[in-house]
């Protein structure tokens, strides 16, 4: 056996153990389904009421990736802006912090008022959770280049946008790589908190629909399938890691450039 | 150097103080420096006393604080003459493999860029590979940075210095951190380079037999303030070999220019050398 495989083997035995240890919890304490239902209760209504939840689950991972493409795209442009002037960074960064302390919950309605309950609010929540970590990211990524490096390109005449795109960013991207990881799960988080406020579709909402009427199965069911939604985008994020960035590992072989 | 022909490089009364008020720090004292075009000139000197200075002078990384810099009879910055330069690190973009690290050049530098998209997989990956024949790293194209040893980086940093042709070369303690033996290998290899392509070579550098084989004229610089002291012509024939370095002329040139760099040290340090 190989040790890659042993590997696996035993991250899945740990993953599975986890559902059984918590299984028999609740069957040896006598734990009433509607205080914390059974693996096998959860996994039953997920398969039982897959119709009904499925098109939630698509409609929050639209809401989510629609979201979080217009967070990378304005983290990076934020991100490129910070780390490379000196009064944007002294500007920016406060105005940023203070920002990403608000609680988002609390800017949900605002949301509301200005573009109605729906999916716009819950996209535009998804995009300001994934924000601040790619901003920040991408800023110390840049910041933190090299001067050396920097030296060899102006030894060029090589103009700002010229050390930008082939010192700045590629030296930034394992930073920014990092930060996506972080950011996808808080996408995530986002969209549910603006469908549990306002939304009458997602998993959110399914999920308060459920709880009011006291259907906890199907609430656990819901927190499954965004954990599982979570994992997957993690875990494709990661792959795309590993083929952009493997010079920053050390790997042999691919063509990172 | 033809006496009348004008200078490739020069330096007319240049200064360069860092910081201000009563805690300026004068990095470089007064200045002047000709070079004519196709010369090879070595800076040596205690540490401190400006020879990288006047490199980022002339290549423009940073201005100086009174004076001109000229190249090519215009004022730094604003002359169209091609700048390689290489540095004691190697530095090397760690994302890039040797090939494009050192084709770096061509995709940055006119009238190269230009031509850059239709012909990085043809002409200039091949002009990439021959230089990198040229130094010893055939087939390390493809390697990355960290798989090559320090010596081996700074062939391929010397690549990335000449591959686009420049008319000026400024070289900062390049093989600084190499051991002996691939040090004068590296030497022969650059003289070779030279001879064939003819650029103008500014080379700071710690080393004074480095200096003497390499250069047509040695300038010996003094710290506090950083300054040219002494300017040395050294007129061995070329190309020169390691076993002319052992020769009795070669050994009086460079011991000639360990006592003026001693008698340059503070006098303090002066002293303490003697004792």
């Amino acid at each position: 056996m190989t040790y890659a495989l042993r590997r696996r083997l035993n991250s899945a035995a740990v993953i599975i153990g986890f559902f059984v240890v918590w299984e028999l919890a609740c069957v040896i304490f006598h734990i009433k389904e509607i205080v914390l239902p059974r693996p096998s209760q959860v996994f039953e209504t997920l398969w039982l009421q897959a119709p009904a939840i499925w098109p939630h689950t698509v409609q929050t991972l639209y809401t989510t990736l629609v979201g979080f493409a217009l967070g990378i795209v304005s983290g990076v442009l934020l991100g490129v802006l910070i780390g490379s002037s000196r009064l944007a960074y002294d500007t920016g960064y406060p105005l940023l912090i203070g920002f990403s302390s608000i609680p988002k919950v609390a800017v949900v309605p605002i949301f509301v008022l200005w573009f109605g309950a729906g999916t716009v609010p819950a996209v535009l929540t998804a995009m300001i959770m994934s924000l601040f970590p790619i901003v920040v990211n991408v800023a110390t990524g840049l910041a933190t280049t090299e001067p050396e490096l920097e030296d060899v390109m102006k030894a060029l005449r090589a103009t700002k946008l010229d050390i930008l795109f082939n010192v700045g960013l590629p030296r930034a991207m394992p930073y920014f790589f990092a930060s996506l990881k972080v950011s996808v799960t808080l996408a995530f988080v986002g969209t549910v908190i603006a469908e549990t406020v306002a939304s009458n579709q997602g998993i959110g909402n399914l999920m308060m629909i459920a709880s009011s009427s006291f259907d906890v199965p199907l609430v656990f069911a819901g927190l499954l399938v965004l954990a599982l939604l979570g994992v997957g985008l993690y875990a494709i994020f990661s792959l795309i890691e590993g083929r952009v960035i493997g010079w920053a590992r050390r790997k042999d072989g691919a063509d990172f450039a | 150097m033809n006496e009348d022909a004008p200078p490739f490089v020069h330096l007319q009364d240049v200064r360069l103080t860092y910081g201000h008020g009563e805690r300026t720090v004068e990095a470089l004292g007064t200045t002047n420096l000709k070079v004519g075009k196709g010369d090879f000139v070595a800076l040596v000197g205690p540490s401190g006393c400006g020879k990288s200075t006047i490199l980022k002078l002339v290549t423009g990384l940073i201005p100086a604080s009174a004076g001109w810099v000229f190249v090519a009879q215009r004022e730094v910055g604003a002359e169209p003459v091609r700048v390689g330069m290489a540095f004691q690190n190697p530095t090397l973009l760690p994302w890039l493999t040797i090939r494009k690290n050192v084709m770096l050049p061509l995709k940055i530098v006119p009238p190269f860029r230009q031509q850059y998209r239709a012909k990085k997989k043809t002409e200039f990956r091949d002009r990439a590979d021959a230089l990198l024949e040229q130094v010893g790293l055939a087939g390390f194209g493809d390697k990355f940075p960290w798989q090559l040893s320090g010596g081996m980086l700074q062939r391929a940093s010397l690549c990335r210095a000449l591959i686009h042709d420049p008319q000026l070369l400024m070289l900062d303690e390049p093989f600084g951190a190499l051991d002996q033996f691939t040090r004068e290998e590296l030497w022969a290899i650059l003289q070779d380079l030279w001879l064939t392509r003819r650029p103008t070579v500014l080379l700071v550098t710690h080393d004074l037999k480095e200096a003497g084989y390499l250069a047509n004229r040695v300038c010996v610089m003094r710290a506090r303030p950083g300054r040219i002291v002494e300017d040395c012509a050294v007129d061995f024939v070329r190309p020169r070999t390691i076993e002319m370095t052992y020769e009795p002329g070669f050994v009086s040139l460079t011991q000639r220019l360990r006592e003026l760099i001693v008698s340059a040290r503070a006098p303090d340090a002066a002293v303490e050398s003697a004792a």
